[in-house]
């Protein structure tokens, strides 16, 4: 059973329709990217899988969202719940009004994660990751000699993910708004990990990056893979082709043609998708 | 095409005049109020209480007055603040429906253009009520209910412009809207919110309609809510209805303190606001 | 995860309670009032203590239309006074000035509303009421300063703030396409304004007017500092005259020992209500018109 699994989804606002009728699995620790001309309903689709939608008392939904086999619109469902296992990047990266360092602590310290307060835990945690260039077993010794070791090894960890860690590490305690909107966006990964999603959500996560910005968030979500499966919304056809490994192409609020991103650029059946991929609509 | 453009001319030099006056105006009401108090003031009309005989032109000073308005208005900015915050927050979309949220936005404007002297009746009725006569308690009740709608409606505003994306980043991370609100939206509207309060305080000390029968006058500094309470405005108004010259010129002192006050509390605003935005996404 | 939960659905509560209350408060008001005043009338028809003149506490006669009319004829004669010059100082901060002198006016604009009633008031009687006397003298009317005339003045320089800062908004709402299409015909910027930008922006220029209009119906301290009260109906500008707020304003002292007194004076406060509420609720509502907000 795929983590996530859409079923027969309609989205509205107000009465206008803006999804029709998703039926969809998405693909566990793949790169799954969703296509289409803007105005298609791309981010709407990605904005119901964490129930964002919820904060818009226009929209309304029916059908279902299961996620790990759980309808996340049922009664039981735990929005604060799902949310935390979904982590979200936006267009345009917002830091949260504070400085860097409790950007990342911020989700952390919200859930109370018992990994914010201990060495030994937070230590058993990074180990399932690789991280480039790091030497845990020292870090976890300093660690251990400071007051606040754990909350700092953890900042130091997802900023390290993220790849944003040299650039920041001598001015954590600096607003976030200070920094570029490229490492804004790399900060804004690196705050969506630190609450340990297993899926991550992306809208256009490089649309408003330069392009060396662009490629570094690029190589960081090729590196996540094995841990996290991403859904990544673009209408940069490139990106798609450059780091997907599963394809939806969306059209008017309606799922086109979804499969792996081989058949999809290579062998379209739907004329709508060739046209786009043509580049005759966009 | 000529008659226009001397049309033009004649209405912009009209304009030109126009603005000039109002400027004026305030440049003349300042002036006037400054050189006619500097005359009476003294370190004494500060500092001291009236002495015996003050109002036949004897010694002393306005410190009564000085204290009581801080009191008063220092009293009723915690009792507005205090509900002012909570109702600017509710208006969010996450807590009530938007058309009720245009309903009470109506009805503080409402509240905002009602006369003071409506709310000193007002107060006076809820006085007579709860069986209390003129006193800083009565000052202050009066006081809230004036300061109330000006300190909500211009928090409310602040808090309306704190970007939607911003709290959808905050609500992915897994928070409640509590947890938002207080950790992202309090943040980023903080130097507005410190202005509004600030605003509502200026307008508060500056009122005499509102506390004329509610608060009372007394020469001494009350030692409990229960005891009447003097204030700057009234100090103002009573001195300038005597009829001898000296206590008429204590009246402009007493004015100067007033202006000085309010004209400081409007730096203050502006300081504070400065102060805070070092987190702020722009 | 269930604390969260619960704190956030505690507080959304008490949070809509006080929203409710603000929303109750208007009403609240209205009633307080209207409680007092139902001796008066019950012992007086509405109809009768609106239209009669004689205003005699100790005798149980309370005829508030020497007040009104005291009201009314200050705040036209303010709006008068006020209404041209700031439409046309707003016209051009909004339209001519340049971003700087547009800024610093706003600080301005603030400084003036914020500045108190009691001190408007002492402007009044050491600038106003002197210069209105010799006036009034110089064309041979008998008067000492404190008069209809001096209140409309000093009520016209506090509205000014208000009716400025609302013109200017709404004429910058006007979309620049409307200006620039005008501009395009080669007419002055004058002839744009005055055919296509204020046309475009009258609903909203009008409520600015009407909002003035009640900020000066329900000012107390200034104007009776230097109207006179006089509870006559005035019959030149050089009257002095006694408006309703003044008139709650001035008997607060006397108005518990009097049978009917206070009772009066509460009407005389839910009349005040009445009229600057309505006043507010009709402009407000054509100005979220404008914003869109509806």
């Amino acid at each position: 059973m795929p983590h996530i699994s859409i079923q027969n989804l309609n989205v509205f606002y107000g009465k206008q329709p803006a999804l029709r009728d998703i039926t969809v699995d998405i693909p566990d620790h793949k790169i799954t990217a969703i296509i289409g001309p803007s105005g298609c309903g791309k981010t709407t689709l990605l904005k119901s899988l964490n129930r964002l939608t919820d904060l818009y008392d226009e929209v309304g939904t029916n059908g279902q969202v299961l996620i790990d086999g759980d309808d996340i619109n049922g009664p039981k469902a735990n929005v604060l719940e799902l949310r935390k296992k979904l982590g979200y990047l936006s267009q345009r990266p917002f830091p949260l009004p504070m400085s860097i360092y409790d950007n990342i602590t911020f989700g952390p310290r919200i859930h109370r994660m018992k990994r914010l307060k201990s060495l030994s835990r937070l230590g058993d945690f990074i180990r399932l990751h690789q991280v480039e260039n790091f030497d845990l077993e020292q870090a976890l010794e300093e660690g251990a000699r400071k007051k606040k070791g754990a909350s700092d090894l953890l900042v130091e960890f997802y900023l390290r993910l993220a790849g944003l860690w040299d650039e920041v590490k001598d001015r954590l305690g600096a607003p976030a708004s200070r920094l570029s909107i490229g490492q804004q966006q790399r900060l804004a990964l690196a705050r969506t990990l630190a609450v340990e999603p297993e899926i991550i959500l992306a809208d256009e996560p490089t649309s408003a990056l330069d392009p060396l910005s662009a490629t570094l968030i690029e190589r960081q979500f090729q590196a996540l893979k094995q841990n996290y499966s991403i859904i990544i919304v673009t209408h940069i056809l490139r990106q798609a082709r450059r780091i997907a490994d599963y394809v939806l192409f969306m059209y008017l609020g309606e799922l086109v043609e979804y499969g792996p991103a081989e058949e999809i650029f290579h062998a379209p059946k739907d004329p709508r998708t060739k046209a786009y991929l043509s580049g005759e609509i966009s | 095409m000529r008659r226009q453009i001397i049309e033009e001319k004649i209405f912009k030099a009209l304009m030109i005049a126009s603005l000039a006056t109002v400027f004026l105006a305030l440049l003349a009401i300042i002036v006037i109020i400054v050189a006619r108090g500097a005359k009476a003031m003294s370190i004494d009309m500060i500092i001291k209480l009236p002495e015996g005989g003050y109002y036949l032109g004897k010694g002393g000073g306005v410190a009564n007055a000085i204290v009581g308005s801080l009191l008063l208005t220092g009293g009723a900015s915690i009792i507005s603040l205090a509900l002012a915050l909570p109702i600017a927050f509710a208006l969010q979309r996450e807590y009530i429906p938007r058309r009720i949220a245009r309903v009470t936005r109506l009805a503080l404007d409402v509240l905002w253009g009602t006369p003071s002297i409506v709310y000193g009746a007002f107060g006076f009725v809820i006085m007579v009520y709860l069986g209390i006569g003129a006193s800083l308690l009565g000052g202050i009740i009066a006081l809230s209910l004036l300061m109330l709608p000006i300190m909500t409606r211009a928090m409310e505003e602040i808090i309306r412009m704190v970007p939607m994306q911003l709290k959808e980043i905050s609500y992915s991370l897994g928070t409640t809207r509590l947890e938002t609100t207080f950790s992202v939206v309090l943040r980023q509207a903080l130097p507005g919110v410190c202005t509004a309060a600030m605003l509502a305080f200026g307008r508060g000390i500056g009122d005499a309609a509102s506390i004329l029968f509610t608060a009372g006058y007394t020469d001494s500094i009350p030692q409990a809510l229960d005891e009447p309470v003097a204030s700057l405005p009234l100090a103002v108004f009573f001195q300038i209805l005597t009829p001898l010259p000296a206590v008429q010129d204590r009246a402009y002192a007493s004015a100067l303190i007033l202006l000085l006050v309010v004209l400081l509390v409007n730096l203050v605003a502006r300081l504070l606001s400065a102060r805070f935005s070092r987190n702020i996404i722009k | 995860m269930k604390r969260r939960m619960a704190k956030d659905t505690l507080t959304g509560w008490s949070m809509k309670a006080a929203v409710l209350f603000a929303n109750l408060l208007v009403f609240l008001v209205a009633l307080g009032l209207l409680y007092k005043a139902r001796p008066i009338l019950a012992s007086k028809s509405l109809g009768h203590l609106l239209t009669s003149s004689s205003w005699h506490p100790l005798k149980g006669e309370f005829g508030f239309y020497p007040f009104i009319v005291g009201t009314v004829e200050a705040t036209l004669l303010s709006m008068v006074l006020a209404v041209p010059m700031c439409l046309l100082a707003a016209i051009y901060l909004a339209e001519y000035a340049p971003r700087r002198l547009r800024e610093s006016a706003h600080i301005v604009i603030d400084l003036m509303a914020g500045i108190p009633s009691v001190i408007y008031g002492l402007f009044g009687i050491i600038v106003v009421v002197p210069i209105v006397r010799e006036i009034g003298l110089a064309l041979g009317k008998q008067n000492t300063g404190y008069t209809l005339l001096s209140g409309g003045v000093i009520l016209a320089i506090m509205v000014a703030p208000v009716i400025i800062s609302v013109t200017m908004e709404v004429l910058r709402s006007v979309p620049a396409e409307a200006r620039e299409t005008a501009l395009a015909l080669g007419i002055t910027r004058w002839a744009a304004i005055k055919h296509v930008v204020l046309r475009h922006s009258m609903h909203g220029v009008l409520s600015a007017i009407v909002l003035g209009f009640a900020r000066a119906f329900g000012e107390t301290i200034a104007v009776m500092m230097v109207i006179g009260n006089v509870a006559r109906i005035p019959r030149s500008v050089f009257d002095p005259a006694y408006p309703l707020p003044a008139l709650i304003a001035n008997n607060y002292g006397e108005m518990m020992s009097v049978p009917l007194y206070d009772s009066a004076l509460m009407l005389a406060a839910l009349i005040l209500l009445l009229v600057v509420g309505g006043f507010h609720l009709v402009a407000h509502v054509i100005l979220y018109r404008i914003e869109k907000r509806w």
